[in-house]
């Protein structure tokens, strides 16, 4: 009799669970690749599942680098449906390798123009602008009795010796848009001799685009060649950094949203891209970001000055993308063979 | 390869157990490994001799050869390798000797210190000593004028690194010996040094010689040491990963890879070489050797061990130091602010579930598979010819296989469309058979240096008694491996729980372990919770190992009673 009942308990528990699991069934699980930092993600999954409660996110996030080289890898049998938040400069290998889905947000035409990939229907669009910065640590600043920083030009002052750090371009996206950033802002030869000066003065190439503003904010080194939105959390942690934008100008990228091509979840991920071009998410692509997709929106962040957009140098991507490997093979052979680190 | 070649016995000699079995289990463990791990790296390989449009070329080798810098990458290399190698097992072997071949008090204790550089991810090192040699370093004034970024942090933190590796074969080295050996030398007076030349070094050689292979191979293939300390001083490590994750050029990373196989090409030669010469150190007639207490040698290593436990617990300390300051080193306040933030809102509280199970399950699977195949290849007979030479090169390549490198194949080879196996891709069992490949190496040396202990004799009288060798394993070889299994499924936990370089590219949004979960917190710019987080591993892998210590202890009084000699 024991056995029966417990039978009977066991069907019951069964057809009700039966009941429960349809409804968590109809949740399309939405797998979105991503380099966006983890409490950004949780503002932008809270305010996409208000407006669609039936579709389910599950980030994989982790650095540029690392997400771009898994999606490459994957290339043959893509788990991913969307890439949110990755780097325009990636996108652009993505899109070079057919593994996009062109597609027009709704809002799309609220849009930035210059927010978006080339062609009828883009391949990807733009969400926020990330750009060059310096973080400055003032503690050792005053101890160590160094100049002040307005401009990338006093860089060059032999005061600081072994003072700096910069991103590796050949490791780091965020290295990369610097040197094109002089590039294009002091011609050809001008931009390679400010660098061949610029190498006299490096302590150390990272390779990591982060660990510039982390080391100047413990103090390893003074000067560390970053962007906006790490100098910004790095200071707002409590470090003891200026943050400066030189006024010759700022190289900057894009984080953008794309479709992967194929993805069997097409709807759930273009509701996706059409809600990352809504006025909502705009905002809050605001709270890190100075400059958003959407004009108009004027959120400031406390350390980064009003005219922020003006200041960023005009990028030519395509030009970035065509000399990319001369670029890079350019820099390899002028700085990465002295093998010791300057004192 | 025929299975013919198996029936080369005499005629109306019947094939032994051990020749019909073993044979065909050992063919097993050849195909898992080469389904796990050559046909992965294959796929990453293959893109080394292939242009942009997959036609076969060369060319990749040419752009390397061209490419500025890499010469002095190779020899860069080449020199750290060696110095790393030359400073880390002697300072093991010491620890070792002075663990197993002399009366100290708290030997666990010792051991587990000695081990405790595995304990936390290998973040930990590179962020400890930065803290203590980096330009706000307490102890900067050591290195006078120059920069810990360079050779000079990427050898100590190698060094720190490597370690545990060389100390877990050296211990099982040390741990058997023919009491009878150093009786015979007591008889002709034969003085201590003499006996350490004669009989102990000798005894332990096959583990020296693997232990300086296994250390050597994780400083040529490390690379997330150098990454953080290296500066501007170029390796090949870094330079795969910046092909690979920084240009995304698949082909030239893995034109990299190929180059850092071969010392591990090198260092399968000399373990073959030294294999045909290894004699078993304990007979069938063996009687265990058992140190007396002598406080001329007990003295002085006891200060040996002091002072390596106390740099290797200030490396760990450093990194607990930071994780308890609101901002190092500008805020000394102590606080637990960066414990709950790191836990609540990093949500790391669920990687680190994660990676106890990760962990859990690699020990549970990777220790049984890593000494069967051991004991198959070093006690059983049978199988085709060549099987054996090739189930030893698959078990020695992993230790020059980069993390990365096998992650990315793994994705490349499981993740094909047409590869009946890519359910696998995504799921939990990847990371966990990721892993057990990834440490095969060290494992496998272990297994073999406590099986080498043994007298072939063992199986030799089992047979004649028709005593299957599969009882002989389980009532003799086993037993007496104790140690050395315990040891394996311990290495394969704690490495599990802190590896970082393979998983990286394996984890799917339910099953990110905590080693990622902290690299992105400290590449964020959040030293204080990545170092919390770290701190947290460190704790949980040492009260694993605690645990292990105890459990074992009871095991030990039973199975390993004979150890203590004639009560």
């Amino acid at each position: 009799m024991q056995l029966k009942h417990l039978i009977r308990h066991f069907a019951v528990a069964g057809l009700a669970l039966a009941a429960i699991v349809p409804a968590h069934a109809e949740k399309t699980v939405l797998n979105v690749y991503t380099a966006l930092e983890t409490d950004q993600l949780k503002a932008y999954q809270q305010a996409f599942n208000s407006a669609h409660p039936d579709i389910e996110i599950k980030w994989t996030r982790d650095s540029t680098g690392i997400i771009t080289a898994k999606l490459l890898a994957e290339k043959a049998k893509p788990v991913a449906d969307v890439i949110m938040g990755v780097a325009a400069s990636s996108m652009v290998v993505f899109d070079r390798e057919k593994m996009l889905q062109p597609y027009a947000p709704a809002n799309l035409k609220a849009l930035n123009p210059r927010f978006r990939s080339a062609g009828a229907t883009p391949t990807w669009v733009g969400m926020d602008v990330w750009g060059a910065a310096i973080c400055y640590n003032v503690a050792e600043m005053q101890k160590q009795g160094l100049p002040r920083i307005e401009s990338w030009k006093d860089l060059l002052k032999p005061e600081f010796k072994g003072k700096i750090v910069m991103p590796n371009p050949n490791s780091s996206g965020t290295g990369f848009l610097d040197v094109t950033a002089w590039l294009q802002m002091f011609g050809e030869k001008g931009g390679w001799d400010y660098m061949d000066k610029l190498h006299e003065n490096i302590a150390v190439y990272t390779h990591s685009g982060s660990k510039p503003c982390v080391m100047a904010g413990a103090g390893e080194f003074p000067v560390g060649i970053a962007f906006e939105y790490r100098a910004n959390v790095v200071r707002s942690k409590g470090a003891p950094i200026d943050i400066i934008f030189p006024k010759e100008g700022l190289g900057w990228d894009m984080e953008a949203i794309a479709i992967v091509n194929g993805t069997a979840k097409l709807e759930a991920a273009k509701k996706l891209a059409d809600w990352a071009t809504t006025r909502e998410a705009n905002e809050l692509y605001a709270k890190n970001f100075a400059v958003v997709a959407m004009p108009g929106i004027a959120t400031r962040l406390k350390y980064v000055p009003n005219d922020y957009e003006q200041r960023l140098v005009k990028n030519d991507f395509a030009w970035m993308g065509k000399n990319r490997d001369a670029i890079l093979a350019e820099w390899q052979k002028r700085y990465a063979t002295k093998s010791e680190p300057k004192k | 390869m025929k299975v013919a070649g198996l029936s080369t016995l005499p005629p109306g000699r019947r094939a032994t157990v051990s020749e019909r079995l073993g044979g065909p289990l050992l063919l097993l463990a050849a195909v898992a490994l080469t389904i796990f791990l050559l046909l992965p790296l294959g796929a990453l390989l293959l893109g080394a001799v292939r242009d942009d449009a997959g036609a076969f070329s060369l060319a990749r080798f040419a752009e390397f050869a061209a490419t500025p810098g890499m010469a002095t990458a190779v020899w860069n290399t080449l020199w750290v390798a060696v110095v790393v190698t030359a400073i880390t097992v002697p300072l093991a072997f010491v620890y070792a000797y002075a663990i197993e071949r002399a009366c100290l008090p708290l030997r666990g204790l010792w051991r587990i210190i000695g081990l405790s550089a595995l304990l936390g991810p290998s973040l930990v090192g590179a962020i400890a000593f930065i803290q203590w040699f980096g330009t706000q370093g307490v102890l900067k004034a050591w290195l006078g004028e120059t920069s810990v970024y360079g050779p000079v942090g990427i050898v100590m933190a190698t060094v720190y690194a490597s370690f545990p590796h060389a100390l877990m074969i050296l211990v099982v080295a040390l741990a058997t010996a023919d009491g009878r050996l150093y009786e015979a030398a007591d008889a002709l007076s034969a003085s201590r040094w003499r006996k350490f030349v004669t009989v102990t070094l000798p005894g332990a050689r096959y583990g020296l010689i693997s232990a300086a292979l296994v250390v050597f191979a994780y400083s040529v293939s490390e690379f997330g040491i150098p990454k953080v300390i290296g500066g501007n001083f170029p390796v090949l490590a870094v330079e795969i990963y910046v092909q690979v994750v920084g240009q995304h050029n698949f082909g030239r990373g893995a034109v990299v890879a190929l180059l850092l196989l071969l010392p591990v090409l090198l260092a399968f030669a000399i373990d073959w070489w030294v294999q045909r010469r290894q004699q078993a150190g304990l007979s069938a007639r063996a009687v265990p050797y058992r140190p007396r207490p002598d406080w001329r040698r007990d003295l002085p290593l006891l200060f040996y061990c002091l002072l390596l436990a106390t740099a290797m617990l200030g490396i760990l300390g450093m990194a607990a130091y930071t994780s308890l300051v609101r901002f190092w080193p500008y805020n000394l306040e102590l606080s637990l602010d960066h414990y709950i933030y790191g836990l609540a809102e990093a949500g790391v509280l669920d990687a680190w579930l994660n990676s106890l199970r990760i962990a859990g399950l690699t020990a549970l699977f990777g220790t049984p598979s890593v000494f069967f195949t051991a004991w198959l290849l070093e006690k059983c007979q049978g199988g085709p010819t060549g099987l054996r030479p090739l189930v030893r090169a698959l078990a020695a390549l992993p230790m020059g296989v980069p993390g990365l490198v096998l992650g990315i194949g793994y994705i490349l080879f499981f993740n094909a469309p047409d590869n009946p196996l890519n359910g696998l891709y995504q799921t939990l069992a990847i990371m966990v058979v990721a892993n057990i490949v990834h440490y095969y190496t060290a494992c496998h040396l272990t297994a073999l240096t406590a099986l080498k202990g043994i007298d072939r004799e063992f199986e030799a009288v089992s047979a004649s008694l028709k005593v299957s060798p599969f009882v002989t394993l389980w009532r003799v070889t086993l037993p007496v491996c104790l140690p050395a299994v315990l040891e394996i499924a311990r290495y394969l936990f704690i490495n599990a729980m802190t590896t970082v370089s393979a998983l990286v590219f394996l984890y799917s949004p339910a099953t990110l372990p905590a080693s990622v979960a902290i690299l992105n917190l400290d590449e964020a710019g959040e030293l204080g919770p990545a170092a919390a987080m770290a701190t947290l591993i460190v704790l949980t892998s040492a009260a694993i190992s605690l645990l292990y210590s105890l459990v074992t202890h009871l095991l030990f009084r039973r199975h390993q009673a004979w150890r203590q000699g004639q009560r």
